[in-house]
């Protein structure tokens, strides 16, 4: 084993030590904390970079933890698809962590080690290539969001929270029963062995495999917010801190690729036939995206604005996933990346463009006094300068994340949309199906630009109360980070929508996975 | 027989554990989540197969049949979804006490509905 192949354990390894340490160290040596945390997340994005280039390298490296043999011991897997998923988490973890630093690490306990955590849980999710072990990353990411989700306390957390909580630890046990079920058929977790294996179960067991791999898709899509399991996540995206909220923006792609990742390998595996294709889910997707459209249409607070999105964007990955020929699974992974940078930098904006309007904020500034924190420190000291022309740079942005959004030319939402709606009428003759996903997809461009023109119109240009948010610098940088990596994303689409086509490629034909992964 | 009686059990766990669920009063949902994972939990270790009379370790000295033993992985798988799940209802006792100081109602809106 060469030492490239040890990177494959940094992205874990590296936020567990990371949160560890903070977690040990006193409240109040805040500045070394905060140093730790984005210093391990800066180390991340450089290994997950080194695992993109590993992953375009050779095929799929596969990591055996403590040299077990794959069948018997967990393995992790990095192709294409986990090395760029894992990539766009640490990018979303350094913009959480630099926002934060200006006041919103204050508002509560254990910010820092809380957030490592949340990123520990989501890379460990992409890259593991064991059923169990997913649920383990999986639990580990939702105890960390939970956390997150309160912080900052507040009685609209916490309610919001409860209800997060307890819909989440349901859907974990139909996990549990999932996995054990088709553990109970097939008698394996090892995800390319179950590829293989469940193809020879005997009828009954067959039976009960394929209720196991149902009840394991319901689970992943209510993680993935698909409508009607979607109810929980509006509320809770909402009510969350900006930085809680900008990082829980690729929770719901998680779900997303559990259910890429076990369709395509438990899938009938022939390209004629995809296997996820089963008509549910992309009614299911489509149905997300007519009710987030209709939400974000709805919604008065650019809070509820931003968690509706989320649902679009969900929805139409599910669509695609499920329609998934391979084309459209590489432009749909285009547009995943892509939106999910979107949606964060809309996250973070919100905060600022809200500060001081949402009865939340007071919320904030009582509980970081009740807490104790900062109170030697003061106002005068929070991280950065407050810069001029604020409300000026904000609205550039607003409409950086509204053209994202919507999918208008030139940024990189256009290539993606453009991407989809081109994979979808290559058919020939295209499918009834394929037609409704693009109008829905036209038609919620339609429904987001219309939203988000009203909403900036009203807080922008129609500002009777002359009131400008007070925003220090250290507050724009990662929302002026991600959108630069949309325009980067434009101009590089060439290079990204290749790189996920071949992965797309790969998914498709899990054969060369499974071989790898069993070392055949 | 044996499979009969566990599998009861374990329906009627769960049944009370997702009426329990859906139940107003967040106690309610706290037991009710309770349930449900001891349903779950006993369903995984029974994934394993129920086997009467198997020695549950390998004798020293001898070699082993694995044929002879029960199944050690859903035990395992068992062990580790008990722990995660006595951490989160833990998470949501905390969450629960937490909403009910807020809202002053321990009703899972964080307000009555009107009857």
């Amino acid at each position: 084993m060469t030492l490239t192949e040890h990177l494959v354990m940094l992205p874990i390894v590296l936020p567990l030590a990371a949160g560890s340490i903070t977690l040990v160290i006193d409240e109040r040596r805040l500045a070394l904390k905060a140093a730790i945390s984005v210093g391990a997340a800066l180390l991340q994005v450089a290994a997950a970079v080194a695992l993109v280039r590993l992953a375009d390298e050779s095929f799929a490296t596969v990591y055996p933890i403590g040299n077990w043999p794959a069948p018997f011991g967990i393995v992790l897997v990095v192709d294409r698809l986990a090395a760029i998923l894992v990539l766009l988490t640490c990018v979303l973890g350094v913009a959480a962590l630099v926002f934060s630093l200006a006041r919103w690490q204050r508002a509560g306990p254990r910010f820092h080690s809380l957030v490592q955590f949340l990123l520990m849980g989501v890379n460990g999710a992409f890259l593991t290539g064991d059923l169990f072990n997913l649920f383990v990353f999986f639990e580990v990411l939702l105890a960390a969001s939970y956390g997150l989700a309160l912080h900052g306390s507040g009685g609209v957390r916490v309610g919001a929270s409860l209800h997060y909580v307890v819909v989440n630890l349901t859907a974990s046990l139909l996990l549990l029963v999932g996995i054990s079920l088709i553990y109970g058929a097939t008698g394996t977790l090892n995800m390319a062995d179950l590829a293989l294996r469940w193809r020879d179960a005997a009828p009954p067991d067959r039976a009960l495999f394929e209720a196991g791999a149902a009840i394991l898709g319901v689970a992943f899509l209510v993680k993935a917010g698909m409508w009607p399991l979607c109810f929980w996540l509006q509320r809770t995206y909402s009510a969350a801190s900006a930085p809680a909220a900008a990082l829980f923006a690729v929770l719901t792609k998680v779900g997303v690729y559990a259910v890429l990742r076990t369709g395509l390998l438990f899938g009938t595996g022939s390209e004629a036939t995809p296997s996820v294709g089963t008509p549910w889910l992309a009614y299911g997707g489509m149905a997300t995206i007519a009710f987030g459209a209709l939400g974000v249409l709805a919604s008065q607070d650019m809070g509820r604005l931003a968690s509706y999105s989320v649902l679009v964007s969900s929805g139409t990955l599910l669509a695609a996933i499920a329609i998934g020929s391979t084309p459209l699974t590489g432009a749909a992974l285009y547009y995943l990346v892509v939106s999910t940078l979107a949606l964060s930098a809309l996250f973070l904006l919100v905060e600022l463009v809200e500060r001081g309007r949402r009865p939340g904020a007071e919320i904030l500034a009582v509980t970081a006094e009740a807490f104790g924190a900062g109170e030697d420190e003061g106002e005068e000291l929070e991280i950065g300068i407050a810069i001029p022309a604020a409300t000026a740079l904000l609205g550039l942005s607003f409409a950086g994340c509204a053209i994202m959004l919507a999918g208008l030319p030139p940024l990189a939402g256009f290539i993606g949309k453009f991407a989809i709606l081109n994979a979808l009428l290559v058919a020939d003759p295209v499918p009834a199906a394929s037609w409704a996903l693009l109008a829905l997809l036209v038609g919620s461009g339609m429904a987001t630009i219309i939203a988000m023109a009203r909403a900036g119109v009203r807080r922008f240009w129609a500002t009777s109360d002359g009131y400008v948010p007070r925003v220090r610098a250290i507050e724009l940088v990662p929302i002026a980070l991600l959108l630069a990596l949309c325009v980067a994303l434009t101009v590089g689409a060439g290079t990204l929508i290749r790189y996920l086509d071949q992965g797309a490629r790969a998914l498709h034909a899990p054969g060369g996975y499974v071989d790898r992964v069993l070392g055949r | 027989m044996t499979e009969l009686v566990v599998a009861c059990a374990i329906g009627l766990l769960a049944s009370s554990g997702v009426w329990l669920l859906l139940r107003p009063r967040t106690f309610q949902v706290a037991i009710g989540l309770s349930m449900l994972s001891y349903a779950v939990n006993l369903f995984i270790f029974v994934m394993g197969r129920l086997r009467l009379g198997a020695a549950p370790v390998v004798e020293a000295g001898k070699a082993a049949n694995p044929a002879a033993f029960a199944d050690p992985l859903p035990q395992a798988l068992v062990l580790t979804a008990i722990v995660i799940g006595f951490a989160t209802t833990a998470l949501l006792l905390v969450v629960l006490l937490a909403a009910r100081g807020f809202s002053g109602t321990d009703h899972v809106d964080g307000r009555e509905s009107n009857r």
